[in-house]
């Protein structure tokens, strides 16, 4: 008799238990979620309040008068342009290198661990490194020291997207190219480079969504620019330094503008993630089956 | 293409076929050279940014040598220099966040692989996930006027009631009720890393093969023995590998840091008080930073940060690569 007691009193005990870190863990998720809601509603009923077509037709203004973010949003268009232009071609090239000619090799090993680093390293080091190369000689900011801080974050993602893909390209489609005589540079270009050409676009829309943001790294490269500026070699306005800026000030009108600049970046941002999502999910639901 | 052309033209064609062959070999290598240039670049990238700020940092390592590290003192106008109080609050700023979001982490982790009904994970993962994407200057915002202001008026005057009057751990939680300060800055830190640790979690849970899982299921586990004796260690380096993956980003963020951190230079126990971090520091005072030796205090600290964050990285890949080596991928 006691031992069936002893073992429902562990039973009862082990099913208490259970219970308590299910409801824990279905918590978590409320935890998270709760946030994500938050901050981005917060970011939405703020923003919405200073939204208007003046924000797309209008300069940056002096405190407590009308204006918008239209020399901002061009900047950051420009530097984000270029960060992409430099970037893709370096990463997608690394990215082969990695997949079709390091595979296994030690050296190759080594330049995917460090762009893994590179992938979390802050942001913030890496503004700091473009000020000593581009900043430093030149001897004043420009979107181009921007532009090139920018690159640098875009680079790992795009690296670490185009080797992941072409490894997904089977072998047999290598060795059937390579068998026919084609010149390996052929093969890749024309055939593992098309099979892998939804992911590799996935991951340059992941690096433009990732820098759209950024602060950090154009604080002492591209700096800001009160005014429209068509020129690379000359600091320009950018969104988030504007509203970096606003959003400290004590202008309660520049705080508005920083709340709409936020918001529309908020936007731009989670459309291209699921854009991305939805381009990878697409690719990827005939191979599951 | 006729049936008589190789007998014909066969000395011309083969002249052909042998000049098509060495342009290929020429541009196969050509090929290789660019590509392997592109990759070394990246390595080239990771040194030159450690040597740029090391060499940047010379002044002040010659200056104060190693008591740049241990002492408190940051004061630009007397040109004195100590990154003691940033250090400081880098580290305690992301151990206050890893303390929050690990567990949260991996509650959300277990929730979105063993609990979750099938139509639920792939929305909430994603929403998760989205977390992750929103730029950390939204953060910061977010943080300094909404949760600041909450928080100092609702919830740290309770803890100071409460928490703040205990012996010896009321020293961490006594303090003038700001809103910002370091405890807010590990809040919002652990709130941008928990998407991080999450999903790396969320992946490797779903490695351990099911055969595992339902031998344990069969036995009579409940699904917490399950998640407790037989996925987590079997995940256990990949796991600890996420969460020093959280701590690398939660080291080295920057703006949303800025924002809500306080920015002050006083060595306090106190999570209530204002402090500053590395980043914070940087980012607050690089572009107005003149006195050569101020810039080059500057840069020796994102060298210090550049170490710290290098460190935990490679850590956190070298735990996360011991799995995949067991998965046998």
């Amino acid at each position: 008799m006691r031992p069936l007691a002893h073992s429902r009193a562990r039973h009862l005990r082990r099913r208490f238990t259970n219970g308590v870190a299910l409801v824990l863990s279905v918590l978590a998720t409320v935890f998270g979620l709760v946030f994500l809601v938050w901050i981005v509603w917060t970011t939405f009923s703020r923003g919405l309040e200073a939204l208007n077509l003046d924000l797309f037709t209008q300069m940056t203004p002096p405190p407590n008068e009308a204006g918008g973010l239209l020399n901002a949003f061009f900047g950051s268009a420009v530097i984000s342009a270029l960060a992409i232009a430099i970037g893709t071609p370096i990463g997608i090239g690394a990215g082969i290198w990695l997949a079709e000619y390091a595979r296994g090799s030690r050296l190759g090993n080594t330049v995917r661990f460090v762009n893994d680093i590179l992938l979390s390293a802050p942001s913030i080091v890496l503004g700091l490194f473009i000020y000593a190369l581009v900043v430093l000689p030149m001897g004043h900011f420009s979107a181009f020291a921007g532009a090139i801080a920018l690159a640098l974050v875009a680079l790992p993602v795009i690296v670490r997207t185009t080797d992941e893909m072409l490894q997904l390209v089977p072998g047999q489609m290598r060795e059937a190219a390579l068998s026919l005589g084609i010149p390996q540079w052929k093969v890749t270009m024309q055939i593992l480079f098309r099979a892998a050409r939804p992911g590799i676009v996935t991951g340059i829309l992941l690096a433009l969504a990732r820098i759209s943001g950024e602060t950090a790294p154009l604080l002492f490269t591209a700096y800001n620019n009160q005014f429209w500026s068509t020129n690379l070699m000359e600091p320009m306005a950018n969104v988030p330094m504007v509203i970096y800026q606003y959003a400290l000030s004590p202008f309660a009108s520049w705080n508005a503008l920083a709340w709409a600049g936020a918001l529309i970046v908020m936007l731009f941002v989670l459309t291209l993630s699921l854009l991305a999502r939805a381009i990878l999910l697409r690719q990827r639901m005939p191979a599951n089956d | 293409m006729s049936a008589a052309a190789p007998a014909t033209s066969s000395p011309a064609r083969l002249a052909a076929v042998a000049r098509r062959e060495r342009r290929d070999i020429r541009l196969d290598r050509l090929f290789r050279t660019v590509l392997t240039a592109a990759g070394l670049l990246v390595l080239a990238l990771l040194l030159g940014a450690a040597l740029s700020m090391l060499w940047g940092g010379r002044e002040t390592l010659a200056t104060f040598g190693l008591d740049f590290f241990f002492t408190a003192d940051w004061d630009v106008g007397a040109r004195r220099f100590g990154a003691l109080v940033p250090i400081y609050g880098t580290l305690v700023s992301a151990t206050i966040a890893l303390l929050i979001a690990v567990p949260v982490s991996f509650g959300i982790a277990v929730f979105l692989t063993e609990l979750a009904p099938g139509w639920l994970r792939t929305p909430v993962g994603t929403a998760i996930e989205l977390l992750a994407g929103i730029p950390s200057i939204i953060y910061g915002m977010w943080g300094l006027f909404v949760l600041a202001p909450i928080l100092g008026q609702h919830v740290y005057p309770k803890i100071n009631d409460t928490l703040g009057q205990l012996p010896l751990i009321g020293l961490l939680f006594h303090g003038p009720p700001l809103g910002i300060g370091m405890l807010t800055a590990g809040l919002v830190l652990a709130i941008m890393v928990i998407p991080f640790i999450a999903s790396v979690m969320r992946e490797v849970f779903l490695t351990v093969p099911s055969r595992l899982k339902e031998s344990a299921y069969a036995l009579g586990s409940t699904t917490w023995e399950v998640v407790w004796d037989v996925v987590l260690p079997y995940t256990r380096s990949a796991v600890i590998g996420g969460v020093f993956l959280g701590l690398g980003r939660a080291l080295g963020e920057t703006m949303a840091v800025t924002f809500v951190i306080g920015n002050a230079y006083a060595l306090s126990a106190a999570l209530l008080e204002p402090g500053s971090s590395i980043a914070s520091t940087i980012a607050n005072e690089f572009a107005e930073a003149v006195d050569p030796l101020h810039r080059s205090s500057l840069l020796a600290l994102g060298f210090v940060l550049f170490l710290l964050t290098f460190v935990v990285l490679a850590l956190a890949r070298l735990m996360l690569y011991r799995l995949k080596r067991k998965e046998g991928l």
